[in-house]
């Protein structure tokens, strides 16, 4: 039977479709993801579906948007709020670490919050420095929330259908990059376990661990390090909060050597997690510093050049690649 | 002439408002005897509006209530016992400890938390009003908040969402004069959320609120209407936050003479002397009835000294639902 082939994009939008069909407690509210389709056109379809009531044009409230969210949630609901751009995530911060994180535990155990929160982030599309960030590593910070960063349209779908169906707050971090990308999607059991990180390439010199589009750079940068006779054991953590360190660590004492790629800056970003997590619990079996690629501590330029020079590349993952192996 | 409640109710009211009463004045010597940490709000003086709106909510209505919230969860139906017991830190308390004095929540009698972000609650009791609309059901949620949070965002993105989406919200604003040192008639552009509900197209109505039967009547037709579908609806009681920020706040920031203005109309006083004077109560049935409320905030206070420490293992638990 051949594969089926969806988009990145389409994925996202089949995995609400479903779970709005398999429970009617499951419904979408954000700003222009009605008739529009979302500003990625990420939730195409699905107004004509389900209708006004469950798919909701929202004001561009993020506080709101968010902080109903959790109020639809302690009452039963399973809301699925989109938050357009990472960047305007800003706007409902208080909405997300003070509240949808904290209830459960406050309120001593017994309230539920199963809220799915979806917003898109990455550089590399001339958005300048307020539509483009990589802000996941503020909210691996925070004790009650998962956070999740589906690389492939077949993570994007079981990623979101995991988050839908967990009774936790969990933020689904899509790439806007990656939207218009294809790859093999499932119609039917498509679930991407929260947790679990997937090991896309086995191999025995060097560990690359890369989140999100720079899973595309690191593939990359695998084929040409391949012609270099370097052969690369490559990890997606998928998840970021909580870590599948069993994995990552597993790989790091096989290969000895680590290199690490996020989007993120490089003071305060999520490779500096990773570093220190490996660090922590395989510091011994280790060649060599963990090596990490990040972006540069620069807001994101508007023009493409400059906006290239900010972001990892390709080159930046092999340079740190023959880094570690020296 | 004023709307008179019946003998019932207001006898049932006015032991409400004694009982919030002196459950914050047993507060102030637990926290003066050093045991109550952290900080502790005080809703002294404003007992008229939670007994006058929640009281007369019903059991399956939600509240979403603030960091001065203790008066709001017993007029919910809330135990002196299990609130103490919270205020104390006990893994007795309404929280397991965990929550403490800004946090007491109680998803079965219908509060969805106090909270201890100003304004942080109005989104919460919209998507609580969202649920119920979407479920076809006809519970209402009353928010409370004050008029620190009457110039936060999230206030104005909470009232233009419920209003464009006619949800079931009776926002509830208490101008109680002070954000901690900051009065609201420097803070507040305009002075009044009847004129802000204006610019939301939602009905308003200012009322006195130390006075329980204007609170009363006043929530009663928002709360009508409200149920009736029709929308959100805002209702101003205005106050005055008789103790400090927190419990221990110096006050530099206003006179004595301005506190002891507003002590004169306090709201239980009131009620005793309007119960007197339509003879529902003798003077000395009032001082029974104090005494008797006096005697659960005792067997309170007990059980909540009395109660255990949170386990350490409890540190860990109540993060995830099912786990990381």
């Amino acid at each position: 039977m051949s594969e089926r082939i969806l988009t990145y994009r389409q994925a996202v939008a089949e995995a609400m479709a479903e779970e709005m069909r398999r429970d009617p407690a499951v419904f979408l509210m954000g700003e222009d993801v009605g008739k529009h389709g979302g500003a990625f056109a990420a939730s195409k379809g699905l107004f004509d579906e389900f209708g006004a009531q469950r798919v909701r044009n929202t004001p561009i409230s993020e506080s709101v948007i968010v902080g109903a969210g959790v109020g639809a949630a302690l009452m039963g609901m399973r809301p699925i709020v989109e938050i357009m751009y990472m960047d305007f995530i800003c706007m409902a911060m208080d909405s997300i670490v003070n509240q949808a994180a904290k209830v459960k535990y406050m309120f001593g155990g017994h309230a539920v919050v199963p809220l799915t929160i979806r917003t898109a982030f990455g550089a590399g599309r001339g958005n300048a420095a307020q539509h483009s960030q990589a802000l996941e590593t503020w909210f691996t910070l925070i004790p009650g929330l998962k956070v999740v960063m589906p690389s492939t349209p077949y993570d994007a779908k079981g990623l979101l259908k995991a988050a839908i169906q967990d009774d936790n707050p969990v933020l689904v971090i899509e790439n806007k990059l990656l939207y218009g990308e294809s790859g093999p999607v499932p119609a039917e059991d498509c679930f991407v376990p929260i947790g679990k990180a997937a090991l896309r390439r086995p191999g025995k010199d060097v560990t690359l661990v890369a989140t999100s589009r720079m899973c595309w750079m690191a593939e990359k940068a695998i084929r040409e390090l391949e012609q270099q006779k370097i052969d690369v054991e490559f990890i997606d953590p998928r998840t970021l909060k909580p870590l599948d360190m069993e994995t990552i660590g597993q790989s790091a004492r096989k290969t000895h050597k680590v290199v690490v790629v996020c989007e993120s800056h490089r003071t305060g970003g999520f490779t500096n997690e990773l570093a220190a997590r490996i660090m922590d619990e395989c510091f011994y079996d280790l060649d060599a510093p963990v090596q990490r690629v990040a972006a540069e501590d620069v807001p994101i330029p508007y023009n493409h050049a400059l906006e290239a020079e900010v972001i990892p590349s390709e080159k930046d993952i092999i340079a740190a690649v023959h880094k570690v192996m020296d | 002439m004023n709307q008179q409640l019946d003998r019932e109710t207001l006898i049932a009211d006015y032991r409400l408002m004694l009982r919030i009463r002196l459950h914050e004045e047993a507060i102030k010597v637990l926290f003066s005897a050093g045991k109550i940490g952290g900080t502790t709000h005080l809703c002294i003086g404003q007992e008229a509006i939670a007994v006058g709106v929640i009281a007369q909510l019903r059991p399956d209505d939600n509240i979403v209530s603030t960091h001065r919230g203790h008066g709001h969860m017993l007029a919910k139906g809330g135990e002196l016992k299990l609130m103490l017991a919270e205020i104390l830190g006990k893994s007795t308390g309404y929280c397991k400890g965990k929550g403490g004095s800004m946090h007491i929540a109680s998803l079965k009698l219908g509060n969805l938390g106090a909270n201890g972000i100003v304004s942080g609650g109005l989104p919460i009791a919209v998507g609580a009003a969202l649920a119920v609309q979407m479920r076809g059901t006809d519970q209402i949620t009353v928010v409370s908040f004050g008029d620190g949070a009457s110039n936060e965002g999230n206030t104005h993105e909470s009232m233009n969402l419920a209003a464009i989406w006619k949800l079931p919200v009776l926002f509830l604003f208490e101008n109680n004069c002070y954000a901690v040192s900051t009065c609201s008639d420097y803070s507040m552009a305009g002075g009044s959320m009847v004129k802000r509900a204006a610019g939301y197209g939602l009905p308003a109505q200012a009322v006195d609120g130390n006075d329980l039967e204007a609170v009363y009547f006043a929530a009663r037709e928002a709360i009508q209407y409200v149920r009736s579908g029709k929308g959100p609806y805002v209702l101003e009681c205005n106050t005055y936050r008789i103790e400090g920020h927190y419990y221990g706040d110096a006050m530099v920031y206003r006179s004595k003479e301005e506190t002891d203005e507003w002590r004169k109309k306090d709201p239980i006083l009131r009620v005793e002397q309007r119960l007197i004077e339509r003879s529902l109560l003798t003077e000395s049935d009032c001082r029974q009835i104090q005494a008797s409320v006096q005697q659960e905030i005792d067997e309170a206070v007990q059980f909540a000294e009395a109660s255990p420490e949170p386990d350490s293992a409890a540190l860990f638990e109540d993060i995830y639902t099912g786990g990381a």
